[in-house]
């Protein structure tokens, strides 16, 4: 492979690299704030690999010019992406929320930590958080 | 001037109504601070969902397909709501049970949500239904990835609002929304390739587009990615693993709600995207059904069936046994004829019907007990409570697939279909694990009628908010079962529309 070619799809690289480190934080850590960490840099180079295709090299925005040399980018992935961006933040969003909330109720947003605090969750009754729950004191302290 | 809407403007805009109608409502919904008036706002908008779903229905039944234009912008340039026989006839059954399930909501939210987080979780109830229409609807492949993570985040919203009850459903939410944004990403990056080579979004387009270019390897991959992801969304075995604990730690009301919904808009974009999008490649298509949906079928049908003959929470075990229907459902699809995507259909709509009966019956006991279903407290529950434990023995049967039930409607299309393909081993799978089905199912009717209540047990009280619409499904199960013509018709139709005359 040529130098050339390394550097025509190094876009590509990049995305490639990104989405699979992505992914392997979402996989692989127990943390849950660095599992959301994961997910964005996973959704991030998703729109890098749509903003890639839309480009045109030297081309510019979309706007008519009386040229008829002038390159033109394509911007309908742009737009796309501007859609999936606030997707992406409105999950993180909500997932930044659950990990709060998360650790309210368990003390802990380990993996592991709440794995174990789950099977103990399975063996007590949830009666004394309902009965709590009637009483008013509905949010947990 | 005065502008009057006329009833035929009206009916023109229905497609643009069924999804703005509960968004717009959902806003409204989240200020509303007395639960009982949230709850009729949402109980109104749904049913006007509905009337929709019929009113689009019972056109779409003479064999026109509907075409919306959102903004007035021609396709393919502008995003396209489609509503054809296969999308009216998902659209009826999603929209009529949630419309079933709101009304059981009221009883259920305020029992087991706090009072000041009512509205909100009735304006994300209305989100996931406009956005589950909008799923269903829409002809823009990427529209569609913004429909899924509407009704996405909304669920999984839903499913935390548990943790009143039961704080194990944050973590339930959580693992949800983390799988369902891979999912859903992972779909993105599909069209990502697709739109590469085609520069178009439009499914119909996409689909006249796609067989001309001769990169096939770039749509072969896009395919993949974009089955991948909405295999995530549909809870096809392996990729169910959110489902069991979302559905088990939900509220009961939002139980219902996503086992009789959620799923099923999401397996109808599956057959969408295999059988219409992608239907220009049929050897690609025949080697990813044949090599891919149908072998995860089979898997998913009998870990499904075996998971729930061992667990004893009667949430969790529906939940395992949902997957086994998916698998049902994808089976049908999996057979890539007109009988065998009619059946998955017809699954669609009884599954439906059996599974939110089930969950709405579980939803009576906890409501009564205030204690999680489990075998230990259903015992005697058939004389505790008869009512709902009989509409709960009727659901059962029909899971099973007894005759006279609407599950034997599902199971005799499915194995018709089946023969008609000479898929003889597949015909032994489906009767072995409906034998297998009846473990789990007798298994709970056993202790509910044939062992004594202890005698210490207090009496529970029915609540007719909770066992009316209840026995509408348990109705319906029956009515679908003495007289299917309504559904296998739509069925057939709907098959029509996805494959027409075949492969």
């Amino acid at each position: 492979m040529t130098m050339q070619a390394i550097a025509d799809l190094w876009n590509y690289y990049v995305v490639i690299f990104l989405m699979m480190a992505g992914l392997f934080m979402v996989i692989s850590r127990q943390n849950l704030v660095k599992k959301l960490v994961g997910l964005s840099i996973f959704q991030t180079s998703v729109f890098l690999f749509y903003i890639t295709l839309g480009k045109m090299a030297g081309g510019t925005a979309p706007i008519l010019v009386d040229d008829p040399s002038v390159v033109y980018s394509n911007p309908l992935p742009h737009v796309l992406i501007l859609t999936a961006i606030v997707v992406g933040v409105s999950t993180t969003a909500l997932g930044l929320a659950l990990v709060l909330r998360i650790n309210e109720a368990f003390g802990s947003i380990e993996e592991d930590e709440l794995l174990a605090a789950k099977a103990e969750a399975a063996l007590a009754r949830p009666n004394r958080r309902r009965q709590a729950d009637k009483d008013g004191h509905h949010h947990d302290s | 001037m005065v502008i009057i809407m006329t009833a035929s403007a009206l009916i023109q805009n229905l497609p643009a109504l069924l999804v703005a109608i509960p968004l717009l409502l959902a806003a409204v919904v989240t200020l509303v601070p007395v639960p009982a008036f949230a709850w009729v706002i949402s109980l109104a908008a749904v049913g006007a969902s509905f009337v929709i779903a019929l009113l689009l229905h019972s056109v779409t039944m003479t064999g026109v397909e509907i075409s919306y234009y959102l903004g007035n912008w021609e396709p393919p340039w502008g995003i396209e709501f489609v509503v054809d026989s296969a999308t009216s006839m998902t659209l009826v059954i999603m929209m009529g049970l949630a419309f079933i399930a709101t009304l059981a909501a009221r009883h259920l939210i305020a029992a087991e949500v706090a009072l000041a987080d009512c509205g909100k979780t009735y304006a994300a109830w209305l989100l996931v239904c406009g956005g589950l229409s909008g799923l269903v609807m829409t002809a823009d492949a990427f529209n569609l990835f913004v429909f899924l993570e509407i009704s996405a985040l909304s669920s999984v919203i839903l499913i935390a609002m548990g943790a009143g009850t039961d704080r194990r459903s944050l973590i339930a939410a959580f693992n949800y929304l983390i799988i369902g944004a891979v999912g859903a990403t992972f779909y993105v990056i599909g069209i990502g390739f697709v739109y590469a080579v085609t520069g178009t979004l439009n499914m119909a387009d996409l689909a006249l587009r796609l067989p001309e270019i001769e990169h096939s390897i770039v749509i072969f991959v896009g395919f993949g990615f974009m089955i991948a992801g909405i295999l995530v969304k549909a809870a096809v075995f392996p990729v169910h693993v959110w489902l069991p604990a979302a559905y088990s730690y939900a509220p009961s009301a939002v139980s219902i709600l996503l086992a009789a919904i959620a799923t099923k808009a999401s397996i109808y974009v599956l057959a969408r995207l295999i059988f219409t999008v992608f239907g220009g490649f049929p050897e690609m298509i025949g080697s990813a059904l044949t090599m891919v949906i149908i072998p995860l079928s089979v898997m998913g049908i009998f870990v499904g069936t075996i998971m729930a003959i061992y667990e004893s929470d009667i949430k969790k075990l529906l939940a395992q046994s949902s997957i086994a229907q998916i698998g049902y459902i994808t089976l049908g699809f999996g057979l890539a004829s007109k009988s065998g995507v009619a059946a998955g259909f017809i699954h669609i709509g009884n599954h439906a019907l059996i599974k939110g009966g089930l969950f709405m019956a579980v939803a009576g006991f906890f409501t009564a007990m205030r204690n999680r279903v489990d075998l230990n407290s259903l015992i005697g529950m058939g004389h505790r409570m008869p009512i709902t434990a009989t509409a709960f023995v009727i659901c059962g049967l029909s899971l099973i697939g007894l005759p006279l039930t609407a599950g034997f409607i599902s199971k005799l299309y499915l194995v018709r279909a089946m023969l008609e393909t000479d898929s003889y081993l597949l015909v032994g799978i489906v009767l072995a694990s409906s034998a297998l089905s009846l473990i789990y199912i007798w298994k709970i009717i056993e202790v509910m009628w044939m062992q004594p209540a202890a005698h210490d047990a207090p009496k529970l009280s029915e609540n007719p908010a909770v066992y009316m619409p209840l026995w509408m499904l348990a109705g319906l199960n029956l009515w679908f079962g003495f007289d299917a013509s309504w559904m296998v018709a739509s069925a057939e139709f709907a098959a029509k529309a996805l494959i027409g005359a075949g492969l």
